[in-house]
Formats: structure tokens, sequence, C-alpha cells
């Protein structure tokens, strides 16, 4: 059976608010929301039925730029925020949308835990190796030596990959894709909403303004499709796969069935349905 | 009044909860009292059973009888037994000194149910057996409540628990002169009872209240309440989540609420310093939520297991900025169950966090109370986005998710509510909900987030209050300090000194309606609280302008009643 939501013929305008982005001219987050308005369009959303949630950041400012519902929570707390929304309402689609250091400096406790629970949510994360929001810090994902205001000598920490770090925790769909590849982009949001269950999306969107070595032009010479014959089901060869810093890889790299945090939840409640009234009577019954 | 004292582990408890139940099935009032170490095996543990023929509303100061299985629990407990109090001892464990004050005498315990009863797990159950023959309760409740808690495990066991439990009650009747030294009869028939805990009492009203969707990270002494909901919350289309830490629960709490649906988080002292960024995002995105906070000795760790009432100022005022919230306290076990229903009533009236204020000694002691009546609940909802326009302020076609009103509070839509799209932010925003950092807009929602909170305070619920109206002496306090307060009112009114006291249900916004009129009415008031700084009384004075006696217990256990009663007196004097 069809949903009834794809029989009506959608357009892009539906998707977008009349707040216009506050993004610097150049930066890598307008193609993601691109993307992001083509893959909720190709879905047919309905966009009452559709809540972006997003942390703190430049790229966090995404759910004003929405029509659809949205929830642009604190620093970090994104996937506390749509878990706590998808346990209520698990009819609705959550979109989560956040940068790299909400996901993995903030937040990093968070998306280890939400991938355990596999939330079924899509997860993109709006990656440009920079804090752009307070003009030019360091990052989770700024490699090794990386030079800004913070670390005049060069950031000492190694740098987190967000696709070894999203296997290792055991999220069930990893990807990673280009803001300069839109229409590869907008159909990997898509197969990560067909996934049931966590789909992590790295994406990597540069950051014009403060971040002059992660550039377009940086990511164009070295991002290169995952090989045709790459198999997802391996998780071995994604780890391998994710390693690689010369091609960068972009695509699926991991795909696994497995059951949802939601699914679990429903499982509780087989336990079988009584009234509020009829359990708390013999709950009285019980103690006296 | 019987405590029974010993090792962790040795379940001392348990046999402290069978008495209970078989004191209560028999007609008594009842308040029991425990304390153990945060340790799971070994430390000093300890029940204390109170039981009369009269309401009770505190764990009594004094006991009649203690009933200690080795050193540490004598050492620890001889100082609280009354002058002529009953001493009882395992002989097999120790034996301590003689002494004028007290009667005591040697019990085998470890010795009747090792070699009479070959049987050394009975151990308790004699101790049962000696209590129940102390204090006249029938045998044939304790042989039946044996059954339902050992009926699973066989006709043996069962058997072996009866002659344990008899031959504590034969070695009183051939030892101790045989009569129950303590017999207290049966309690004026207040209707149908139930016994049960305030985390208990708690959990079953959020139930009543309509929560469905809890969210919590196991802390003591909350964690029995995140527990029962995961037994039950499914039963009735509802969930549980364990989440990762305090701040995930508090934001899980906000997404689901965001939602539509009632949700609550519970916590103690620890957490609820996690979950103060969630307040503030829960006050700013004006989202209705319920976080429980069983208080505990703090600071930091602090003492897991030990009372104190030491969150009140994290409670009213934890957060940067400017964060309007509701701070409720139940004052008894029984109003657990209603403060829990009035909670998530205001979160959802006045759409902000609302913070649940209980402590050690609510949640963990066992009381008799009178089972709550579910026709006198009543539940309030949010003001919904209404689909056909009417009552939404609109702005070129979009949704005003946080019109300006005369109360403050503004139509809410929920997702899938179609034309109710907007974003729940916790950055400053305007009627829209987008961002907007103006100063008209600021003052204005501002002023919009403390409109709420005026009226709920003239929407609070009814004060706890008790004694003379017409006494000058005024006693202001919180929670379940209110129970040792009742009791104090009373002795005092034997010894001729009249006095009113006054439990406020809400306390922030302080409820002027209530708390004004009183203190004014008043020559002196004295604000007995379980913290060292008299936060409470630091709030009143601040907000009244007058000057409050504090009378301040900081030690890990409940006020006594006999330090609010020598209050009363020296304030007395001066008032008279």
């Amino acid at each position: 059976m069809l949903d009834s939501t794809a029989l009506i013929e959608r357009t892009l305008e539906d998707y977008k608010s009349d707040e216009k982005p506050t993004w610097c001219p150049g930066c890598g987050d307008f193609g993601v929301l691109n993307a992001a308005y083509n893959a909720m369009r190709e879905k047919g959303f309905d966009p009452k039925d559709v809540v972006v949630v997003s942390g703190i950041g430049c790229s966090s400012r995404i759910p004003f730029f929405v029509a659809t519902y949205g929830f642009h929570g604190v620093h970090g707390r994104t996937m506390p925020i749509a878990t706590g929304l998808r346990a209520a309402r698990p009819e609705l689609s959550v979109l989560v949308m956040g940068g790299d250091g909400d996901a993995f400096a903030i937040g990093g406790g968070h998306f280890l835990h939400a991938a355990r629970r596999n939330l079924d949510v899509t997860y993109l994360i709006m990656d440009n190796s920079i804090y752009g929001l307070t003009k030019g810090q360091t990052s989770p994902t700024s490699r090794v030596g990386f030079t800004t205001k913070t670390t005049p000598h060069g950031s000492a920490d190694r740098s987190v990959n967000p696709l070894l770090l999203a296997l290792t925790a055991g999220a069930t769909f990893v990807a990673r894709g280009f803001s300069g590849q839109p229409k590869e982009l907008a159909d990997l949001i898509v197969q990560g909403i067909d996934h049931k269950g966590l789909s992590i999306i790295d994406v990597y969107s540069p950051c014009p303004t403060f971040n002059k070595v992660n550039t377009f032009k940086f990511y164009r010479e070295l991002v290169e499709a995952l090989p045709q014959d790459h198999d997802a089901a391996d998780l071995g060869e994604a780890m391998l796969k994710a390693r690689s810093e010369d091609p960068l890889y972009v695509g699926v790299f991991y795909r696994e069935e497995a059951p949802s945090f939601e699914e679990g939840l429903e499982g509780q409640k087989a336990a079988g349905e009584t009234d509020a009234h009829d359990l708390l009577e013999g709950l009285f019954d019980r103690f006296s | 009044m019987v405590r029974i004292a010993g090792e962790s582990g040795e379940g001392v408890i348990s046999t402290g909860e069978l008495v209970a139940q078989a004191a209560a099935r028999a007609g008594y009032e009842l308040l029991t009292f425990k304390t153990y170490p945060a340790e799971i095996k070994g430390g000093h543990t300890l029940i204390q059973l109170r039981l009369s023929d009269r309401r009770l509303y505190t764990q009594g100061d004094q006991l009649d009888v203690l009933l200690a299985f080795n050193q540490e629990a004598y050492d620890k407990n001889v100082a609280d037994l009354k002058p002529g109090g009953l001493l009882i001892y395992d002989s097999a464990e120790f034996t301590p000194p003689e002494s004028g004050d007290r009667q005591q005498y040697a019990v085998p315990l470890t010795e009747i149910a090792r070699s009479q009863l070959k049987f050394e797990l009975g151990k308790n159950v004699v101790a049962v057996g000696v209590v129940a023959a102390l204090f006249d309760l029938p045998k044939e409740q304790l042989v039946r409540l044996l059954q339902e808690k050992f009926g699973r495990k066989g006709e043996d066991v069962v058997a072996k628990n009866v002659a344990a439990l008899e031959a504590g009650i034969r070695y009183v009747q051939d030892q101790m002169g045989g009569k129950p030294l303590f017999a207290v009869g049966a309690a004026e028939h207040r209707g149908e009872m139930v016994v049960v805990s305030g985390n208990q009492a708690l959990a079953m009203g959020a139930i009543a209240a309509g929560c469905r969707n809890y969210f919590g990270y196991p802390i003591t002494p909350a964690t029995d309440i995140m527990e029962f909901l995961a037994a039950h919350l499914s039963k009735v289309g509802g969930s549980v989540v364990q989440a990762e830490d305090e701040i995930a629960a508090a934001g899980m709490v906000l997404g689901a609420s965001y939602g539509g649906v009632r949700a609550m988080t519970a916590t103690s002292g620890p957490g609820l310093s996690l979950m103060v960024e969630m307040l503030g995002l829960g006050a700013m995105a004006e989202l209705p939520a319920v976080v429980v906070d069983v208080q505990r000795a703090g600071p930091s760790t602090g003492m897991p297991t030990k009372h104190e009432q030491g969150d009140l100022k994290l409670a009213v005022s934890g957060g940067h900025g400017e964060v309007p919230r509701i701070v409720l306290a139940p004052t008894s076990v029984e109003d657990c169950f209603w403060q829990a229903i009035n909670a998530f009533n205001l979160a959802e009236q006045y759409q902000m966090p609302v913070i649940l204020l209980s402590d050690t000694v609510l949640a963990t002691r066992t009381e008799k109370i009178p089972r709550p009546d579910l026709s006198k609940v009543e539940l309030k909802g949010r003001l919904l986005y209404q689909a056909d326009g009417s009552g939404n302020g609109h702005e070129g076609g979009r949704f005003k998710r946080y019109s300006f009103t005369a109360t403050g509070v503004s139509p809410m839509s929920v997702p899938g509510q179609a034309g109710g799209q907007y974003v729940a932010t916790g950055l400053e925003h305007g009627e829209l909900g987008r961002p907007r950092y103006d100063p008209d807009t600021h003052s204005r929602m501002t002023e919009k987030r403390f409109r709420k909170l005026a009226a709920a305070a003239a929407d609070a619920p009814p004060a706890d209050l008790y004694g003379d109206p017409s006494a000058e002496i005024g006693i202001v306090t919180w929670g379940s300090t209110m129970g040792a307060v009742v009791e104090a009112v009373d002795l005092a009114r034997e010894k001729g000194i009249a006095v009113e006291a006054l439990a406020p249900r809400m306390l922030w916004p302080i409820p002027d309606r209530q708390v004004g009129e009183f203190v004014r009415s008043k020559k002196v008031l004295i604000v007995p609280e379980v913290n060292y700084s008299g936060q409470f009384a630091d709030l009143l004075a601040a907000r009244y302008k007058r000057d409050v006696v504090k009378l301040s217990s900081y030690g890990g256990t409940p006020i006594k009643v006999a330090r609010i009663v020598k209050a009363i007196e020296e304030v007395g004097q001066h008032v008279g």
C-alpha cells in the first residue's frame, strides 16, 4: 500500500521557511540544507510530521530555515532531545543536524549512547573541522598540528574519525557525504531515512571563513566514491575504508539490520495494556 | 517504638518490613524509618518502627525497644533508648554492660536459629517473633505474611520460618514474663489504608497524573521511582528509558514534552546539578517538564543514603540567566502522591519545569496512609494550538507560538498539527519563535515568562496548616520536616504554649496569599529545616523583610521533635 503522503506532489518550497540562512557566502552548509530539502521532497514528507532537531553552532541554526517543526536545543544535546521525542512520538520523522563540535566534543557521550540504542533517526553531522560560530577554534575533527587562535602552536590532540567512532559504537548505518556533491548527498540522506535505526552521515561541509585547510578545493581533490564492489555488510572492510586519508571515500560504508530503539520500547508495551485507573486500584490492593 | 539494628546484608530491613506489614494489617498506625550504608555489603543498618493507636507524623525521637544484632548496633544506637527502655541483644554476638537505666534481655537469636531450629538463616524471623510478642501483634497475620513471602519456595521453607517465628514468641513468653509490654491497640479506623513508601506514592501519583514517558539515571535514593515505573508504566502504554547521564535524562523529558507527552525524570542532588542546563532550556522554550529531586546529604557525592533538605536554593535559583520554574515539596508520604499530580498539572498549565523536592526520609520510609481516592484526581492540560485558528496568534500566515498574552501562557502546538510548525529554542526569540536579540523583545519576553510565575503562585496547592490560628508563635517549614513540626505543636500545646505551623506545598514562587498573611499574623517565626544555612528561612526573610528564628539540623538525620519543642519553649518565654 502506498503511503498517503506520497500521493501529494510536493515542491522544494514546501520545506523552506521564510527565514534566510545566517551563514557566510560560500558556506558548505548551504549544500547540506539543499540536499535535506531534496531528500524530504523525495520522501514526500508532510512538513507537519517532521521534526528537525539541532544543537548549537553555525550549522545548528538549520531548523529555522526549514518549514517543518524544529527543536534548536542546547550545545551537544541533540541526541537526548531526539531520544525523548522518538520515545513519545515514534510516528514522526526526525532529522538531527549539527556540527562536529556538537557531535564529538560536548555531545560525544550522547553520540555513543544514541548509537548503542539504534535510535531510528538520521543524523547529519555538518563537519567543517572548526568552531565557526565562536570565530575559529580547533575542533575534534581538526588535524593534529592545526593552528587556530586557541592552538597557536598547533593542536596536539589527535582527531576523531567520525566514521570509526560510529562503527565501533554500534551504529547500524554509517555514511560520508560532501557538501560539494549535493545530489549524491541527498541520495545518502534518503537512504539514511529509509534505514531502520540510527543513520550517521558525516558530511564534509567546508567553512570558507575560518578553516583555510579543509576547503572545497581540498576535498574536491581527495573525495572519491566508494568502489562499486564495496561490501557494506563487512564491518572490517568499512573500518579500513574509513581510515583511508587518500582518497577520502564517500558513500555508505556500513549497513546492518538490527532492532531499533523504538522496537525495544514497543516490546515493553507488549506487556499488555490496561487502564491507568485499573492499574492503580490493583496496586493499592496489593499495598493494603 | 522499636529499632532493629545490625550489619547491612543480615536481613535487618526485611525483618522490620515484615513486622511493619503485620502491624498495619492489625490496624495499628505505623511509620517506619530506615537508614543503611551507601555500600552494598557491610556497614551499619537499621530499621525503626513506630506503632501507635494515634496518627503518626514522624519516626519519633526515643526508642522503647532496641534490638541490637551486634556490638556496633548497640554502640551506635543505645543513646536513643528511653530511660527505662528495653534492650534486647543477640547474646551469641556480644554482651553489653548492665545498666540501671534500662531493662535488658539476652536473646540468643543466632543460637536458637542454629541449634533449636537447624535453620541459621531463620535468625531474623526469630527476631520478628520477639518483636511481635512484645507488641502483641497477631500471630496469624505474621504466619499469613510468611506464607505470602515464602510460599513460592515450598511448604518446607514456610514451615521452617513459622517455627522460627514461634520460637521467638515463645522466648518472650518464657523468659520475659509472658505479657506484651507495649500493646498499643488498634487505631481509630481511618477508612481504607495502604502501606507504601514515599517513592512508591510519588511514582503512583505520576501514573495517575498521566505521565507516560520516564527517563532517568540511577541514583540513590531516587532509583526505586524508576524501578517502580519500569515495572508498571508499560502496562498503560508508556515506557521507561535509562539515560546515559542526568543531562540526557532531562533532555529526553524535554524532547518527549515537545512531542506532547507528559514526561518525568527523578534524581537526587548530584543529578539535579547536571540538569540545571535543561531547566534553563525548558524555561526558555516554554516546555512542561517534571523533575523530581529526592534530596540527600551533600555537597558533591555527600552522604548518598542520608537525609538533608539542602537543594532548595539550587531548585529555586539554579541556572544562568533568569529561569522561571515552580518548586513543590510534599510534606508526607501521602502528599507525595498528590503533589506529583500537582507537579504535572502546573508544568502543563504554565509550560515550564516543575521541580518536586522530596527527600530521603519521605522516599524510603513506609507509612500507613489513606488509600488515594482516584475520583479526586483532576488533570489539567496545556493550552493547545487550535487547528481552526481560533485563539492562536498569527503573523504573515505563521503561527505565533510565543504570542504575548495577559497570563504569559501562549497556545502551544505539537508536531503533527498542521500549521502549528515552530522551532523550540533556547535562544531569545520573538513571538514566532525565531531568534531576536533586540532590547524590546528580550524585555517583553522576560516579562511574559515571569507573568506565568505570578499566575502559578495564585494557583498554588493549599498549604499544610496545623495548630492554633490565634497563636503568636508561628512555624514555617517545608517538606518532611512538617511531620516533626506537627508533633512538636501538639507537645507545646500540652505545655500550654499555642503555636501554629505552616508548610506551603509550593515553595517557589512563594504563594503570597498563603504565606504572607500567616507571616504577618505572627509575632515570632521559627523556621525548622534540615540544612546548615537555613535556606528557606533566607527566602522568607528576604521576601517578607523580617527576622526569623532559624532552626537548622544538619547531621544527615531528620530533625528531632524535641529540638523543635525546645525552640518553641525558648521563644515562648520572650513572647509570653
